[in-house]
């Protein structure tokens, strides 16, 4: 384990969904640590709670109760405006859909992070985004609009777009759960690849047993609680 | 791409692309509705504007003229020992006295106001004019041709005939287009005035066309000494007409003047004051109706931007896990409106333009109120300004419901909801 300070820590973490009688305890005192340069899997069934705690981990949802740190910073209890400061500089995100903007060409959708963020100026941004997406195997694809693309280079370019600030975290939820064994397996390499190459963090959200048991650390839920 | 809010007017120009169709119906019914908004205020305006400028050539801004004299009684309280204790005044009614006793001392009275451009005396009454054809009732106005042609614009109302002619000829008469068309009179022809007092010939020196078909129907005009001795008046005139610098003060005026000289002061805006009202029922009506084609206009880009944020609400959430704030979002979706809105101005004002100018050149022959051969249309940027506001707010809100809803979206939910 790396000595550097943990990039995640959650205590006593609890979330509750619905309402009235369907109201349901979703996460019950979830304890984490996560740690700079890892990767992690959570793993259970349907409705354990992973995808809950990797929304309120990713500031997308606020717990109930419990502390979340990011990178130091007390994050549960920010502000709107702090949050999504923070989603900006420090996480990325990858879904099961990959969410790209139709009308935007695949470079464009790299760039609208980059942009955003306004950390560097927009010929580096652009320089960064191809080489992203070069990485990505998606060299001749640059302009190619989000609906031009298969499912596979679609999803490859939400990875490039997570990746594309540099995030020291990235989460991902059941990022191969629409794409085939051989296109899964390069994506999931590819995260790999590009994760430690940067040292960021992965927690990944996933069913795949064969991807989770790859990752560094695997972390199966049951009932809102790791086991 | 750009940065910044560049950043988000790119995006908002491309998710306004994705419903072009849409939002094309929206954009045509903006300019639909600025254009016809535009052109029916110059239409409005323009005939509204022309009658002012009739009615102000004819008539002046002010006119001087009765007076009511208050009559005074007084009622004496007595004390004790049956001396006044106190006198108050009781103001029982007052007297009327027809036209203006000291012409040249009220004159002098007006002229002490310096926004008074210009002052004549009319001596007016009702007499019978009769050709060798026919006689008919006419109201004879005497004037002195050099003061009253500063308070009017008859110089320009001769149709035939010429006013140096007029002012030549002692016994010289102007009659209305009308007038001297019903009694078959030209320019040269005699002409017998009969009042109770006298009868007198006088020869027709010009004829007017003042655009109103009363005026012109009924009015004729000769020199102040002929007509004195025609209503046998050798002290008072009628009324005193005068122009001002700025004929929209002249309701403020004629309340100071009327202080000042003791005479009732009528400006322009109340004695036409029914007419005008008409003029502007007839632009707020019409303004009602084209704001309804910016309404419909409005619903339908509102029903477009619902959709957008129904359709991309994915989208939104995604923009929204990678750092892009409330405020961005909602800018987002309202610049979708403000490019509309913007685009549809520019294009409305360009066709209000162009409509205008083509409708100016479109023939129509009016009698009545004012006499003119085309449509008249009055040019004001206040017209397109009023467009642009009213279009601004339908256009606006229509757009920033949807866009607050769009920044209201929860990314969790969205994504939470798409989650297998």
């Amino acid at each position: 384990m790396p000595a550097s300070a943990p990039i995640v820590e959650v205590r006593r973490l609890n979330r509750y969904l619905g309402e009235g009688e369907g109201r349901v305890h979703v996460l019950r005192d979830i304890d984490l640590t996560l740690d700079a340069g890892q990767t992690y899997s959570i793993v259970g069934p349907s409705g354990c709670g992973k995808s809950t705690l990797l929304y309120l981990l990713g500031l997308l949802d606020l717990p109930d109760s419990g502390e979340i740190h990011l990178n130091g910073i007390r994050a549960d209890n920010a502000g709107e405006a702090e949050r999504t400061r923070l989603r900006g500089a420090l996480i990325g995100f990858v879904f099961q859909f990959h969410f790209l903007l139709a009308e935007f060409t695949a470079l464009e959708n790299i760039l609208l992070p980059l942009l955003r963020q306004r950390t560097i100026p927009e010929p580096e941004a652009r320089a960064w985004a191809e080489e992203v997406l070069c990485r990505v195997g998606l060299r001749d694809k640059l302009h190619r609009r989000g609906n031009q693309l298969s499912g596979g280079e679609q999803q490859r370019v939400a990875v490039a777009r997570a990746l594309a600030n540099k995030p020291p975290l990235l989460l991902a939820d059941e990022p191969t759960g629409n794409l085939d064994q051989a296109n899964s397996e390069a994506l999931f390499a590819l995260l790999h690849e590009l994760a430690a190459t940067h040292n960021q963090t992965i927690l990944l959200v996933t069913h795949n047993p064969d991807l989770a048991q790859r990752c560094h650390h695997t972390l199966p839920m049951r009932d809102g609680r790791f086991i | 791409m750009g940065s910044g809010k560049f950043l988000n007017l790119r995006i908002a120009w491309r998710l306004l692309l994705a419903k072009r169709r849409a939002m094309l119906m929206s954009l045509g019914g903006i300019v639909f509705g600025i254009a016809l908004l535009i052109v029916t205020q110059a239409q409005t305006a323009g005939f509204e504007q022309f009658f002012i400028r009739t009615i102000l050539g004819t008539n002046g801004a002010l006119r001087i003229q009765d007076r009511f004299q208050p009559t005074v009684a007084s009622m004496v309280a007595h004390d004790e020992t049956g001396g006044a204790a106190m006198e108050i005044a009781l103001r029982e009614g007052s007297t009327y006295e027809p036209g203006i006793r000291h012409p040249a001392q009220v004159l002098e009275g007006v002229f002490a106001f310096e926004s008074v451009l210009a002052a004549a005396p009319v001596l007016r009454g009702e007499v019978a004019i009769s050709s060798g054809f026919r006689t008919m009732e006419g109201r004879l106005h005497g004037i002195e041709i050099t003061s009253y042609l500063a308070v009017s614009d008859l110089d320009q109302q001769i149709v035939r005939g010429s006013l140096l002619d007029f002012a030549q000829q002692s016994d010289g008469v102007i009659l209305g287009s009308v007038l001297a068309e019903r009694l078959q009179l030209r320019v040269g022809d005699t002409v017998f005035m009969r009042s109770r007092q006298e009868q007198r010939r006088f020869r027709v020196s010009a004829i007017f066309e003042s655009g109103i078909e009363l005026v012109d129907r009924v009015h004729f005009y000769a020199h102040m000494r002929e007509t004195r001795r025609v209503l046998n008046e050798f002290e008072r005139v009628s009324y005193i007409q005068a122009t001002l610098v700025d004929p929209d003060l002249a309701p403020m005026i004629a309340r100071q003047m009327e202080y000042a000289v003791g005479h009732h002061v009528a400006s322009w805006q109340e004695r036409e004051r029914s007419w005008l009202e008409v003029f502007r029922a007839l632009k707020l009506s019409s303004a009602i109706s084209m704001t309804t084609i910016l309404l419909i206009a409005g619903l339908g880009m509102f029903n477009t931007l619902a959709i957008i944020v129904m359709e991309r609400s994915r989208e939104i959430a995604i923009l929204r896990s990678m750092g892009y704030t409330r405020r961005d979002i909602l800018e987002i979706f309202l610049m979708q409106g403000v490019i509309v809105y913007t685009i549809g101005t520019l294009l409305g004002w360009i066709c209000a333009a162009a409509l205008t100018r083509t409708i100016e050149s479109i023939p129509i022959r009016i009698r009545g109120i004012f006499s003119t051969d085309h449509f008249v249309m009055y040019w004001s940027f206040q017209h397109y300004l009023l467009a642009a506001a009213i279009a601004g707010v339908v256009v606006l809100t229509a757009a920033f419901i949807p866009a607050r809803r769009a920044s209201l979206i929860e990314p969790g939910d969205v994504v939470r909801g798409t989650s297998g």
